[in-house]
């Protein structure tokens, strides 16, 4: 027992877990709280059950179905920021190479007709990968070559990726409604799961997301590509002294980080779920979950396949919540508090550790 | 409109946007010239300005408007300071992730704005509408100035003016006040710091309330004259301030500078109906992305020479020399 707790990645999930524990019980208290304050909100114990199974509006396998197509767009966004942050940085940029990746491949779904139908897909899923690395690389190549805070590139590239998109949307726009785009004219294929599942939920995007999450896992752990992307992380001075270049290693971090949430963008807007893009000018959430999602994974990318669905359910639960009065931003706010006591990690494990081994020398 | 008169309206246009920056960068300064990155700036603004608005729209008339905004600026400082403590006890005594820190604190002040505006808003809705009874038609004999009169002291509001003096008094606090080289001490090399006898998480705690406080003021002064429906968010401007305050060097009169062309980019942007900009003939698109590609630009060519305080980031570990 003694050997199992002082094994890091368990200890790590313990503090994750622990993380988890303070943010629903803050959440409870602010639901207890509105629920004193305003007559509408009178059921706070109906609301945090709802929280836990309000993603599951559908019973069963249809409810899964409707889990499962919030998981793929933010475990992808996740490993994304979760990527970066293995190799020293922090891609607060998700956002923008979400919307640059989704667009892009709306994009070739709907205008490159000249490519069969049935491969058009892939192509569109290859042209999100291809345009959302472009965004993420210029954060990379700004921070590698001219030590440009890759936080604030990163934010600025939100903006101008929103802008840009929404400045675009006539290019492929809806003929009925002119501020928004047309849906796609292929999809990811579905495999049967709709059948499953229920109609408009899950398609093969689920599928992409855990085989990228393993592949990520692969190469940041089992090559020496990833380890070298690391090291450029933990100490960029010393990976250069071990004859790594280490600009080239943050170009290709956020480079493939870009990759990452533009891919995700592309699970979303050419998937069995019908969203298009419309003129709002409002950053795309997904990134920003991303953030959640890789920080609670420890950066992980098997942590963050977990951390995604968890995540997912809380989002998922949102709309239902308004049935007892009240709205998402208390999940927001539980996320917010799941985040901050995560930040904490570093000190739970450091006296689970000290507990662990009290306990040893006392037997 | 002739080139002097749009120079004029750019410059009369900016003021709004350049305070604000120019007091939320200061406050940056202050933590990262402690050694404490506030990536919360964004969150601990909203969070300011929410509960600056929180007490206009409750008591919009018990007294005069410049009393009544004075009160809500002084509830949005010590509102932000508070707030900040969350991000200083995280960095400072657990030695967390200054960027996780500062991430939950931003992601949680958009959600609670939400929450508070809903609870208090008759609908339940998220934007909280206040009455702006603050704008000073004419400041009395200074506003009869030519031009300058017309600048600062016509159609301002006393924001303005504080901006100004928090200028001031941060140079002076910086740089001619102890206070202000144990501070700059602690952020440059706090183990250097401690061995002549400086409290380093004192000096700390001091560097991100006073962010907080400055941060949460300047979310106020931003939102009070652009829009009389506050919904919670000040679209970036935390971060803007964090890219100013890279722009400007860590110091109080280039942050004043850079805010002020930054505050340009963004007065540009928005006068893109302006018959001197449609003269020129560009798209609206490029209007729209000024300010953001301004700022990539800029960083590209001011950031290769930092002078980022050298301990910015990294907690304080007295065992390391």
């Amino acid at each position: 027992m003694k050997a199992f707790l002082a094994k890091p990645t368990v200890q790590k999930i313990v503090a994750a877990l622990l993380s988890i524990f303070f943010g629903l019980i803050f959440g409870f208290l602010i639901l207890l709280v509105a629920s004193l304050l305003r007559e509408k909100a009178s059921y706070p114990f109906d609301a945090f059950y709802t929280i836990f199974t309000g993603g599951l509006r559908y019973t069963g396998l249809r409810g899964f179905g409707i889990i499962l197509r919030f998981i793929s767009p933010i475990l992808l966004t996740g490993l994304s920021v979760g990527f970066a942050f293995k190799t020293g940085l922090f891609n607060i940029g998700a956002s923008g190479q979400f919307v640059a990746g989704g667009f892009t491949a709306a994009y070739i779904a709907i205008k490159w007709t000249f490519i069969p139908l049935e491969y058009l897909w892939i192509v569109a899923l290859l042209g999100a990968v291809l345009v959302g690395g472009i965004v993420g690389m210029i954060s990379g190549l700004l921070k590698a070559y001219r030590n440009v805070n890759e936080v604030i590139s990163s934010i600025m590239l939100n903006y101008i990726a929103m802008i840009t998109v929404s400045n675009l949307i006539s290019v492929i726009k809806d003929a009925n409604n002119p501020s928004r785009t047309q849906p796609p004219l292929a999809r990811i294929p579905t495999l049967g799961l709709d059948k499953i599942f229920g109609s408009n939920t899950a398609d093969m995007g689920i599928f992409i997301a855990i085989a990228v999450a393993l592949l990520i896992y692969v190469v940041l752990e089992k090559t020496t590509f990833g380890y070298e992307l690391k090291a450029c992380g933990y100490n960029r001075n010393a990976a250069r002294y071990a004859g790594i270049n280490d600009r080239l290693g943050i170009t290709l971090s956020m480079t493939i980080a870009g990759a990452l949430s533009g891919l995700g963008g592309a699970l979303v807007y050419i998937s069995a779920i019908t969203k298009v893009f419309d003129s709002l000018l409002v950053l795309a959430p997904e990134g920003f979950d991303g953030i959640s999602v890789a920080l609670l994974g420890m950066s992980n990318p098997l942590g963050i396949i977990f951390s995604a669905s968890f995540i997912a359910i809380l989002k998922g639960a949102g709309p239902s919540l308004a049935r007892s009065g009240f709205n998402d931003e208390v999940v927001k706010i539980m996320t917010a508090v799941i985040i901050y006591a995560s930040a904490f990690s570093l000190i739970f494990r450091e006296k689970l550790g000290a507990l662990i081994n009290r306990k040893g020398t006392k037997s | 409109m002739n080139i002097l008169d749009t120079l004029f309206f750019l410059v009369k246009n900016m003021i709004p946007y350049m305070i604000p920056l120019t007091i939320v960068a200061l406050g940056g300064m202050f933590s990262e010239r402690s050694g404490i990155v506030n990536i919360a700036l964004e969150g601990i603004m909203v969070f300011g300005a929410s509960f600056g608005i929180f007490y206009i729209y409750f008591l919009p008339n018990l007294f005069p408007p410049q009393i009544t905004l004075l009160i809500a600026l002084v509830i949005a400082l010590i509102s932000g300071m508070v707030f900040s403590l969350l991000h200083a006890y995280a960095s400072i005594n657990l030695k967390a992730n200054q960027t996780i820190s500062g991430t939950a604190l931003n992601l949680f002040a958009l959600a609670f704005h939400d929450f508070m505006a809903r609870l208090i808003t008759p609908n339940a809705v998220e934007g909280v509408r206040f009455e702006n009874a603050f704008r000073i038609v004419k400041v009395p004999l200074l506003g009869d100035i030519p031009l300058i009169g017309d600048l600062l002291f016509k159609d301002v509001y006393i924001t303005t003016y504080l901006g100004i003096v928090i200028l001031i008094v941060a140079s002076f606090v910086l740089y001619k006040t102890r206070f202000g080289l144990r501070l700059r001490a602690c952020g440059e090399h706090p183990q250097a710091a401690d061995s002549v006898g400086i409290k380093v998480n004192r000096m700390r705690y001091a560097g991100v309330l006073i962010s907080g406080a400055l941060a949460g003021l300047g979310g106020l002064v931003l939102v009070v004259p652009s829009t009389v429906e506050y919904t919670g968010t000040v679209s970036g401007y935390g971060f803007l301030a964090l890219a100013v305050l890279i722009f400007g060097q860590w110091k109080p009169t280039k942050i004043f500078l850079a805010a002020a062309f930054f505050g340009l980019m963004q007065v540009i942007a928005n006068s893109s109906g302006l018959s001197f900009f449609t003269a020129l003939g560009i798209n609206k698109y490029f209007y729209q992305i000024v300010p953001f590609l301004t700022t990539l630009i800029v960083l590209t060519f001011t950031s290769s020479k930092s002078a980022a305080p050298k301990a910015a980031g990294e907690p304080y570990d007295p065992g390391k020399r």
